[in-house]
């Protein structure tokens, strides 16, 4: 067997660098510590994109000509995808867009996007994972799944393992919580911390949370045991260092009244010493926004106007979708597998090119589908965990294609 | 009751019992137990089975174990892959595999009923018989 490499895996913005990988003729041979995400990952697509033109298949030159002509031609072109990229091809799309006066928007649009803002302006108290492992007694997974969505997630750091202030980690030192509408494979885990709460209940027992922390009798609307939310109180007052692991489930839910999570931090930190990281799915979905907010000040949904960058609601990929773009560039996503039809439906209706390593559900449909390597496989770079570190990442086997930051460079050569 | 215990604890084998192999009217029995028993094929020592296609290779096993914490501190205790051979459990292809199962502390005269690798484990994935 060879000497393994170690990696950093980019199935997940968990980004666990302690992967080993062997590779034998240029193709991985085995991977040790990661999970099944992270091995489908380090194995690579199914299938791979074909270069191809009105879906006739073409040579890769001639596909990034008809790209970039695309792009020129229309008058609102939008730029969309980007999680899957590194931090590298993400400067390279905002560059094109602002090039093309195009929309530039990512999937953290209408996932952790509105988080990570309010945690980047200082609104929301936010620590690295290495915090959470060292010194977390009591973490709470509030609308999370990470059992399914970052498997190795509790046990690199957030339950599981032995901490400096937690030698005997999930046995004695630290307490699980889970707040959720279903019982997942994380409530699970939390064993007797388990609760259950109704759709769309969040807000409602964030307050009650919040009475209960001020020593008032809490009211809900549903029914639900006060007892035990006074108990979760008490809990929440004695934790040393405690972290809220904020999943897809509670920003969906509070998204209208958004201000409420700074409200309840504020009041936890009172009483406690809370902070929140916002469970980003894709590895490098937190990377845009931070590439993005250092050359515009804004972290998402951007058009790059007559009067310079613009952020705003209308220039959001969804509503660009359904009716802002005459022009589609996807990098590295499948809106048609991920996006529901009603807003994707338009997309049949306008040019809309691809670059992606695999093929997809969107490839099958795109004017033009232009492959590249697969980014954190074949193409390093960096990019930003979950909790805002930077991380280095290095290819694992030599690929024979673009990265997708070439394509880009390439696609903005043809432009100029 | 003496056979039904050694049977249990597995130090003697269904096959050994000669009423049971050679009379007739314990055909059924026999059936019976060869069914029951059929799990125990797959089971190391201590009775451990890993049900691979449950697995997520999230580690949590590996990272609890306390073989695992005791024989690698640094790396299975503080939440990393294993870094050393002495392990019991470790993540290979993304599926969790077992080794050193003589280090387990369900093996040997000194047994105890340790759960610390089933409790932890998401997808019921791992059992002992």
């Amino acid at each position: 067997m060879t000497e393994p490499i170690t990696w950093t895996c980019t199935g997940c913005a968990l980004l666990c660098e302690d992967i080993l990988v062997y590779i034998k003729d240029n193709r991985v041979e085995k991977v040790e510590h990661a999970c099944l995400k992270g091995k489908a990952r380090v194995y690579g697509c199914k299938h791979t994109a074909m270069s191809t033109v009105d879906q006739e298949e073409v040579d890769i030159n001639n596909a990034i000509i008809q790209a970039a002509e695309i792009l020129e031609k229309a008058s609102n072109p939008s730029l969309y995808g980007w999680s899957n990229s590194t931090s590298e091809a993400q400067v390279a799309g905002i560059e094109l867009a602002q090039t093309l006066g195009a929309c530039i928007d990512s999937t953290s649009s209408f996932c952790q996007g509105i988080t990570i803002n309010e945690i980047m302006n200082g609104s929301i108290p936010s620590c690295t994972l290495e915090d959470v492992r060292e010194k977390a007694d009591v973490v709470i997974y509030w609308g999370a799944d990470p059992m399914s969505s970052h498997p190795r997630h509790l046990s690199r750091y957030s339950y599981f393992p032995r901490g400096e202030l937690r030698q005997r980690g999930y046995e004695e030192d630290r307490t699980a919580i889970c707040i959720d509408v279903t019982e997942s494979r994380t409530a699970k885990m939390c064993k007797g911390m388990f609760f259950r709460i109704p759709p769309g209940g969040d807000a409602e027992f964030m307050r009650a949370l919040m009475d209960g922390l001020a020593g008032r009798v809490p009211k809900l609307s549903y029914d639900f045991d006060v007892k035990r939310i006074l108990e979760l109180a008490a809990v929440l007052k004695k934790a040393e260092f405690g972290v809220i692991f904020a999943g897809l489930g509670l920003v969906y839910s509070i998204k209208e009244e958004f201000d409420l999570i700074s409200e309840f931090m504020s009041t936890l930190n009172r009483f406690s010493n809370f902070f929140l990281i916002p469970m980003a799915g894709h590895f490098n979905m937190r990377g845009f926004n931070h590439n993005l907010h250092k050359k515009t000040g804004f972290i998402h949904r951007l058009g790059f106007t007559k009067n310079g960058p613009v952020s705003g609601v209308e220039y959001s990929v969804l509503e660009q979708l359904k009716h802002g773009a005459d022009a589609v560039m996807v990098v590295g996503s499948d809106p048609l597998a991920s996006l529901p039809l009603s807003i994707t439906k338009r997309l049949k209706d306008i040019p809309l090119i691809l670059v992606d390593p695999c093929a997809n559900l969107t490839s099958r449909v795109a004017d033009v589908t232009i492959p590249c390597v697969a980014s954190g496989i074949e193409v390093g770079g960096t990019a930003v965990r979950l909790d805002g570190k930077n991380m280095d990442i290095s290819p694992l086997i030599q690929g024979d294609g673009l990265s997708d930051e070439m394509v880009i460079r390439r696609i903005m050569e043809e432009v100029n | 009751m003496a056979f039904a215990v050694a049977l249990l604890s597995r130090t003697k084998q269904y096959t050994e019992c000669p009423p049971l192999m050679e009379e007739e009217q314990y055909i059924d029995s026999r059936q019976k137990l060869e069914t029951i028993l059929k799990p125990l094929e797959g089971a190391e020592e201590t009775g451990l089975i890993i049900h691979e296609e449950l697995c997520s290779g999230c580690g949590n096993c590996v990272v609890a174990c306390p073989v695992n914490v005791a024989n690698d501190p640094y790396g299975s205790g503080r939440g990393f892959g294993p870094t050393n051979g002495k392990v019991i459990f470790r993540v290979e292809n993304g599926k969790v595999k077992a080794a050193n199962i003589e280090e387990c502390r369900r093996f040997g005269k000194d047994r105890i009923l340790c759960r610390a690798c089933i409790d932890p484990c998401p997808t019921e994935a791992i059992e002992f018989v």
